[in-house]
């Protein structure tokens, strides 16, 4: 599976400098090897959800408890939390870190995908959530902790979408 | 049952823990009995009071959480017993009424007026610890039971479709919120 295990480990690498202790996933290819790592990381809790929505409510109670969390999800699974993000994050006013994968975009040749690539980025901009493009390894460190500084700062989501060039080898 | 008086029986055992409380009825009826720093109504994200709850249990492992829940809400998010039941953490007590109805908007049947059983399904998720409670000593005994214990415990109880006159809370959400975080913080 050419999913990226080096670039992986880089973005996990800058989840842990952020001291990100709570990690809720629904797994997803590209995410397989992050999902690997936070469920061997003894410092780490995964929650492994059933759905993405509840990942909002998660990390909305470790925030409130004074936990920092992230949150990994395929790009179909924002478009699955959206009420959540709106009616929870949004209203309360709770900072999330989204990783998302950006499938369905420039290079996927999976038909399916391609219909939630195309409204990703319009519905984080409409819904007013910054939004950082990850495509360099070398970007990632400071690109996932700046996310992480605004999402506090502001008291909002923000979303660091993982793009095919970073998460996929070929 | 009346869910007024269900609160009231386990308001003495709630009073001091981490409540986390849907929207509705059971908010307002709680806030009447008397608001406390530690109390989080969410007021609306249907489904999710049981989510946050999860997240603050497994943040502040030395501290109980209970959430208390619908039968309305808990239906639109029922992968979260799943999600629950996979982790259990034992600080957490999920607490359900099920009036079989969603009396904040019209008072429309919900499946488990035809027949849903929240408690079975919650057992079929493989919550370690599922009771039924329909009377508001029981159900105070079977809280304060779950807060002594070390075991995540879902408890169903059966209540009137009968609200308060009046859904009014004078506590804006987002003072809730910043009180609320900032009663966790001075507990950990």
């Amino acid at each position: 599976m050419p999913v990226s295990l080096a670039n992986s480990q880089v973005i996990y690498g800058a989840l842990k400098a952020c001291d990100v202790k709570i990690i809720s996933a629904l797994p997803e290819t590209w995410l397989v090897h992050l999902i690997r790592m936070a469920d061997e990381d003894p410092e780490a809790t995964l929650v492994r959800v059933a759905k993405e929505e509840e990942a909002i409510g998660i990390s909305a109670g470790a925030h409130l408890a004074g936990v920092n969390s992230a949150l990994l999800m395929q790009n179909h699974g924002f478009l699955a939390a959206i009420n959540p993000i709106v009616s929870l994050a949004l209203l309360y006013k709770i900072p999330l870190l989204m990783l998302i994968s950006y499938r369905g975009h420039m290079g996927e040749r999976d038909p399916w995908q391609t219909q939630g690539g195309m409204v990703t980025e319009p519905l984080l901009r409409t819904l007013g959530i910054p939004v950082w493009h990850l495509s360099n390894p070398h970007d990632a460190q400071r690109r996932i902790k700046d996310a992480q500084t605004l999402a506090h700062a502001s008291l909002s989501p923000v979303a660091v979408l993982l793009t095919r060039e970073l998460m996929w080898e070929e | 049952m009346l869910r007024a008086d269900a609160l009231q029986a386990i308001y003495p055992e709630v009073k001091d823990r981490i409540v986390v409380t849907i929207m509705g009825a059971v908010a307002a009826e709680l806030y009447t009995l008397g608001h406390r720093p530690n109390f989080f109504y969410l007021e609306h994200a249907m489904g999710l009071a049981s989510s946050m709850g999860l997240g603050i249990a497994l943040a502040m492992p030395r501290h109980k959480v209970v959430v208390i829940d619908g039968d309305g809400s808990l239906l639109m998010n029922l992968g979260t017993l799943s999600t629950m039941a996979r982790y259990r953490p034992g600080n957490l007590v999920h607490i359900v009424f099920d009036n079989a109805s969603l009396l904040s908007v019209g008072g429309f049947p919900t499946a488990t007026a035809t027949g849903t059983d929240l408690a079975g399904v919650a057992r079929a998720c493989a919550i370690p610890e599922v009771t039924e409670a329909d009377t508001p000593e029981r159900l105070k005994q079977a809280v304060a039971g779950a807060l002594a214990g070390g075991t995540l415990t879902t408890i169903v109880s059966k209540v009137e479709a009968i609200g308060p006159k009046s859904f009014h809370m004078d506590l804006p959400l987002l003072e809730n919120r910043f009180q609320f975080k900032r009663a966790l913080e001075a507990l950990r």
